[in-house]
């Protein structure tokens, strides 16, 4: 637990009908963990966490975090309710923006709080400096496995342990007794030595009344008693019975729907449209050309491209015009572009080692080479990937009157709202923004292209409308994950003792950690080279974790080859110095069993990956037969620091290992004269149920600050995976994803490097 | 106009016959609970029941159902609110994250669970096949038809669900 400073503050007030509401705020210049990147401007404050208790002494967390299945609000609701020793059945949460009322977001007034007018409680109360709140709770963005560590940490803990205090102090003075014979326990104080007892809620009006302590006192892990325990996740039973509105339910009086289809080529334009056929059909209402959508970056790349939408009174009548549609598209510049051409320029740009950025150097890293017993090289590669979240891209806007009101789930409130404003030429405060829960994330929904589509449609025809994209739409107009090659020289002693590591790949983005390795090794050079293309790209789960865990957690395995030693033995002798990573690696190893033998055709293999600040290792289990491979088996072991929610942290383990199993087995976006190959579920897979191994994940308890959950399973399994393969066949994976690879073909690469010169592997369909 | 018996109730709708069923069901009927996924019947998450059977209700015409019996997510609890014991299974196992798939799942184990009150893995296997989850949560969803295979038929919740935690 990070100070607490005085760039952050609590705030409180009074709730109607005598409840206490407290806030906790960041300043400007705040530098605890990411927050502060999103508070830009003096004077600009950005509220960070609330929470109420109110007279029937329920205990109410509102949740600044968007819902897109990682269960954030139960894992932060059970921070806040363990510092206020709460009984967790009187607690509940809201998510800031999970509105059922669809007319009744009231960004600025209103706000979350059951009818009470934010301003009028804030105002007297914090001087004003609360006033932009609205805003600040805009600012919330979800990414980066941020929740638990960020919000939870730094808001949740400390409003929960500030009202705790405020009510011991409200119970001692009513009482007339020293604050210190007062206990809080269950949303109960008590004073024992007079034997009086009340629930909070008797003193919350007195306590809202009271200036919030500058820094409450927080609990250490052994005081824990809700956090680390199992509970079950508020949201889960709307999800079963059909009743969760996710964005695509939202229905506004007087809808129309829409589909959208961009230029395919990106960057590409419309020449012609001719859609009189479109006209003809039934329900068909307008089709309507929109211009190039620039959309800000939030880890970067833009797409620019004209799109034509069809609006009809229901889904299928703007499909069938969609398709009806018969439209010119014009050349574009990139239309010679092709994934052989942009992984040609990769290679080229790596060779040419132009403008290398070095990420880190140390050591002498051309004298281990040339003092090297055994010098080893490879190059890996990974393609473009697309997000493909459940629930196509869709949003619903009404246009009227200087206004647009949006309901949308997204990952960026406060982004989409601006981005909507600026496609508009609105000022931001007349744009409401409705964030629902989002079938699936993954960083696709931080981007506002969608959204943005939807206003423009909407001011268009003057009416409501819900802009549907189809699968094609959204596998076609992605912000892919970039694809990436990576070059890699290591030098090992006569002991094979790795003496040197140099790693050259193209196009850094973040987080910057991603492609560094925790292994001691006397000499490192780890860099970048800058190598565009005009593919739009973004963040994906675990964003360059995903790329560097493959390409590191392979490489290393080839030194341990080369080395001729055991990749796990040989991983955690180069740990010492990490005894952390150390314990994670070995839980792993032990739970899988590691030394067990096992059959002709099978294999095992292993990774270790921190990313979000939390430790992941994992061994993979496969059996190739004939060159396919089925993943049989999972173990992950995880050190998060403490793990609120076990149960949660082991969800989001099994998602993410699914999610990163599915991209290295199937995924592959490729590109053909400028624009997206794939189209759907039929050419771009993801994994099944009888595809899926079984996953048994283990949670390790560290005193260490509190990791991320909804991104760390993900980058550590390409690798286990491609190693697994290794031990099973021989054949060393190294370009995803492993079904465009053929495993019956051996190379005697092993035997050949030892000898001669490294000889540089390269792609193609004998890779 | 076509007249579909959807959870026991006769509805009259105007729509074109050769519309999916999946939209005259989100929006002329207003049952949000079907989900959009992928269109050409690879994903499931627009999975119904027609006359008890799982199908993929964004590639079937309304004119393939008319006057024929239709379950939705909304359907399987039933009428006095007693939860279905898949449902009762997924929240014990709890099963969703982002949930949008879900409906779909619950509708092709439904239909599982009723022609085979007893499947193998390999049974739930095939049966399920035809449902994606992004969110990857297949361990869960296989443990929890177990569960609601071994509460037997009908909706009660009975022990064999508090007793069945074996995820």
């Amino acid at each position: 637990m990070s100070k607490w400073t005085r760039r952050a503050f609590l705030t409180t007030g009074v709730l109607v009908g005598g409840g206490i509401i407290v806030g906790v705020a960041i300043r400007p210049g705040n530098r605890t963990g990411k927050l502060s990147p999103h508070v830009t401007a003096d004077g600009e404050t950005l509220v960070h966490t609330w929470v109420k208790l109110d007279s029937n002494n329920v205990v109410t967390a509102i949740i600044p975090h968007s819902e897109m299945g990682q269960g954030a609000g139960t894992a932060l609701t059970q921070m806040l309710a363990d510092e206020l020793d709460a009984d967790w059945s009187l607690v509940k949460f809201e998510e800031a923006p999970a509105i059922r009322e669809f007319a009744n977001y009231p960004l600025g007034k209103g706000m979350l709080l059951a009818g009470v007018d934010m301003p009028e409680f804030v105002v007297p109360t914090v001087d004003g400096v609360l006033l932009k709140t609205a805003q600040a709770l805009d600012l919330q963005m979800t990414g980066g496995s941020l929740s638990v560590r960020t919000t939870g940490a730094y808001g949740m803990r400390v409003a929960g342990a500030a009202v705790k205090e405020m009510l011991r102090s409200a119970a001692a003075e009513a009482w007339d007794v020293p604050i210190g014979e007062i206990v809080a326990r269950d949303s109960q104080l008590s004073h024992k030595a007079s034997g009086r007892s009340e629930p909070y809620a008797a003193f919350a009006q007195t306590a809202a009344e009271m200036t919030p302590p500058a820094s409450p006192k927080l609990k250490t892990q052994d005081e824990f008693k809700i956090m680390g325990r199992h509970v079950e996740r508020h949201d889960i039973p709307s999800k079963v019975d059909g009743t969760a509105i996710f964005a695509l339910d939202v229905r506004i009086p007087n809808m129309l729907y829409a589909t959208v289809r961009r230029a395919p080529a990106f960057g590409g334009g419309i020449a012609k449209i001719d859609d009189s056929k479109t006209r003809a059909i039934k329900g068909v209402v307008d089709v309507v050309q929109l211009p190039p959508a620039e959309v800000g970056a939030v880890v970067g790349g833009f797409s620019s491209a004209e799109s034509v939408a069809v609006v009809a009174e229901g889904f299928w009548s703007a499909k069938q015009g969609l398709d009806a549609l018969d439209i010119d598209w014009l050349g574009t510049a990139n239309d010679a572009v092709s994934s052989d051409t942009i992984f040609e320029q990769f290679d080229r740009d790596i060779s040419a080692v132009v403008d290398r950025e070095a990420d880190v150097a140390e050591g002498d890293v051309e004298a281990a080479m040339a003092n090297a017993a055994q010098v080893i090289e490879a190059d890996y590669q990974v393609p473009f990937l697309a997000h493909t979240c459940m629930e196509p891209l869709n949003a619903t806007a009404a246009v009227k009157d200087g206004h647009c009101e949006v309901w949308v789930g997204c990952q960026s409130p406060l982004g989409f709202r601006q981005a909507i404003a600026d496609a508009l030429g609105f000022d931001v405060e007349n744009v409401t923004l409705h964030n629902l829960l989002m079938g699936g994330g993954f960083g696709r929904k931080s981007r506002a292209d969608y959204a943005i589509q939807a206003a423009l449609l909407s001011a268009n025809v003057g009416r409501p409308v819900q802009l549907i994209w189809t699968r094609e739409e959204d596998v076609r107009q992605d912000f892919y994950r970039p694809a990436v090659q990576s070059r890699f020289r290591a030098a090992l002693d006569k002991d094979g003792n790795l003496t040197a590591w140099e790693n050259t790949y193209v196009n850094k983005h973040e987080p910057v950690d991603a492609p560094l390795i925790p292994y001691s090794v006397a000499a490192r050079d780890i860099g970048h080279v800058s190598s565009p293309t005009h593919i739009p790209f973004g963040a994906w789960r675990s964003v360059d974790h995903s790329q560097h865990g493959f390409f590191t957690e392979s490489f290393i395995d080839e030194v341990a080859v080369a080395a001729e030693q055991d990749p796990y033995e040989y991983r955690a002798a180069r740990l010492q110095h990490q005894p952390r990573q150390l314990a994670v690696l070995k839980k792993a190893a032990e739970a899988a069993e590691w030394k067990r033998p096992l059959a002709k055709g099978r294999g095992r293999g292993i990774s270790l990956q921190e990313s979000f600040g939390t430790i992941v290792a994992q061994v993979v289990e496969v059996t190739v037969v004939d060159g396919q491979t089925q993943v049989d088996r999972v173990v992950a072991a995880v050190d998060p620091g403490f793990a609120v929610s076990p149960d949660g942290l082991t969800a989001q383990i099994e998602s993410a290992v699914v999610y990163g199993l599915t991209a290295a087995l199937y995924g592959e976006i490729t590109i053909e004269k400028g624009a997206v190959k794939q189209g759907n579920f039929n050419d771009y897979e993801a994994l099944r149920m009888s595809a899926a191994p079984k996953i048994e994940t283990h949670i390790i308890t560290s005193d260490n600050p509190m990791g991320g959950a909804g991104e760390p399973g993900t980058p550590g399994i390409a690798p286990a995976l491609a190693n697994a393969i290794y031990d099973a066949t021989g054949s060393r994976v190294r370009r995803l994803p492993v079904n465009v690879i053929d495993l019956q073909y051996r190379f005697e690469e092993i035997a050949q490097r030892r000898n001669k010169p490294p000889i540089r592997q390269t792609f193609g369909s004998e890779a | 106009m076509a007249v579909l018996t959807i959870n026991g109730v006769k509805r009259e709708i105007d729509v074109d016959p050769s519309t999916p069923l999946l939209w005259a069901i989100r929006e002329q009927l207003g049952l949000t609970g079907t989900k959009f996924g992928c269109g050409i019947a690879q994903c499931g998450a627009c999975t119904i029941r027609l006359n008890g059977n799982a199908i993929r209700s964004c590639v079937t015409p309304v004119a393939a159902a008319d006057g024929q019996d239709i379950q939705t997510v909304e359907g399987l609890a039933s009428d006095d609110g007693t939860l279905h014991r898949l449902q009762t299974a997924w929240i014990k196992h709890q099963v969703p994250q982002c949930g949008y798939c879900q409906s779909g799942q619950l509708m092709s184990a439904a239909a599982l669970l009723e022609s085979n009150p007893t499947p193998s893995d390999d049974d739930i296997d095939k049966a399920m096949d035809g449902n994606i989850c992004r969110c990857g949560m297949y361990g869960r969803i296989k443990a929890a038809i177990k569960t609601a295979a071994e509460a037997g038929s009908g909706n009660a919740i009975d022990d064999a669900i508090n007793e069945g935690d074996d995820r």
